[in-house]
């Protein structure tokens, strides 16, 4: 199975641990990214007022991209996948934002919102399925205890995403799970890390962070996962508490389960 | 109400989609935002005092630059009423005037560290400035 992959500036830079195991493993399991040409930032954040057309095009470029492959287009990064399944079905749903969108963009064939977005997890559970991960572990992660950390952008709002369960998801646990290691459900696994506001005033991801982060510990999560590369920072680099959990990149532990690490 | 604050709230329900009628006041939305310590107007004030059209107090209110937009509000209002979509509009009706993006680029060097992701800096000027 092939899928058109849009990776995002962050896992070309600050995040390139997200994309590399992402890529190895991927092979691994017989599924193949290929990289989109000449993708651009989507933006990272998605334009909610109603009237915001050009922040919305590169997202569109990405999609009629891989419309023109013929494929479905794979996303790793939570801010990418959020804003690229959400300007998805603006072009699906929103006769004005289509028309504007078009008109803008004057492609060949109008585009109507005809791509499928996957996020990587959902690839991971939906075609090669969790059993065929386990059969294909090399090195399960016996004893660990793992805490999965959602955050926001992959499951709301769920109307849209279509993700998972949003207030109850267990698609990062049966992950865990596949691994060989032992899930930690946290109840702030789900509420935001603080964001983008990390640059207005820190004090507000900091609360946030060590909130998720000592409820993981007293849970006895040894290590925290995700898929947003924003998430991240603010556990690891805005967090204040000591001792904390290894926080990492799922794809870094799935790279480590498969022996490619 | 002046005649400025009424366009401003037509402007703001026109560029939200909001229906600030379909509220029926539970306080949910506040009640689950991450943020409600660090805003001078909660979600739900939101949705009441766009009702009333008082719209340039919600724009000189800090609230616009603490929420997360972690949709919290949005998936667990009880009556689809979406106030962050609220927010979003007087933070547009802010930043879209002449001379008033809250994040410019010259204060960009100073805040950055070397974990931060480019994602953090993108997504705040998208939030924070036109
Ligand atoms: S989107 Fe903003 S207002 Fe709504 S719950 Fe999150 S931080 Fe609060
Ligand atoms: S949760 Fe919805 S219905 Fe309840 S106060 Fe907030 S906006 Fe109104």
């Amino acid at each position: 199975m092939t899928y058109s992959y849009y990776p995002g500036c962050t896992l070309k830079t600050k995040a390139k641990e997200l994309d590399k195991y992402a890529r190895a493993s991927a092979e691994a399991l017989g599924v193949t990214l290929e990289e989109i040409e000449d993708w651009q930032c989507c933006g990272a954040v998605y334009p909610l007022a109603l009237d915001e057309i050009a922040t919305k095009l590169s997202a569109v470029r990405a999609l009629d991209s891989a419309k023109k492959e013929g494929r479905d287009l794979l996303t790793l990064c939570s801010a990418c996948h959020h804003v690229i399944k959400r300007v998805n079905n603006d072009m699906l749903t929103n006769d004005d934002i289509r028309m504007k969108v078009n008109n803008y963009l004057k492609l060949d064939t109008d585009y109507v919102g005809e791509t499928n977005v996957v996020h990587y997890l959902e690839m991971l559970r939906d075609t090669v399925g969790f059993d065929n991960i386990k059969a294909a572990v090399k090195n399960p992660l016996k004893g660990r205890k793992i805490a999965a950390y959602y955050g926001c952008l992959l499951l709301r709002p769920a109307k849209v995403m279509q993700f998972d369960n949003p207030e109850n998801p267990t698609i990062l646990e049966d992950f865990i799970k596949a691994i060989g290691a032992t899930p930690v459900i946290t109840g702030y696994r789900n509420e935001c890390c603080g964001g983008y506001v990390a640059l207005e005033d820190k004090s507000i991801p900091q609360k946030r962070a060590n909130m998720i982060l000592e409820e993981a510990m007293a849970k006895g999560a040894d290590t925290v996962i995700t898929a947003c590369p924003l998430c991240l920072y603010n556990l690891e680099t805005n967090s204040t508490i000591e001792n904390k959990p290894a926080i990492c990149y799922f794809t870094e532990l799935l790279a480590e389960a498969l022996g490619l690490k | 109400m002046t005649v400025n604050e009424k366009e401003l709230a037509e402007r703001v329900i026109r560029i939200s989609g909001v229906n600030t009628k379909k509220c029926m006041k539970c306080g949910k939305c506040s009640g689950t935002c991450p943020s409600y310590d660090d805003m001078e107007y909660h979600p739900h004030q939101f949705v009441s005092m766009v009702e009333k059209g008082q719209i340039k107090k919600l724009m000189e209110s800090k609230s616009i630059w603490t929420c997360l937009s972690c949709f919290a509000c949005i998936e667990r209002c009880p009556r689809s009423v979406e106030p962050a979509k609220l927010i979003e509009a007087v933070r547009v009706c802010v930043i879209r005037q002449q001379g008033e993006n809250h994040l410019k680029a010259n204060a960009v060097p100073e805040k950055l560290d070397d974990n931060m992701p480019q994602q953090a800096i993108v997504s705040a000027f998208r939030k924070y400035s036109k």
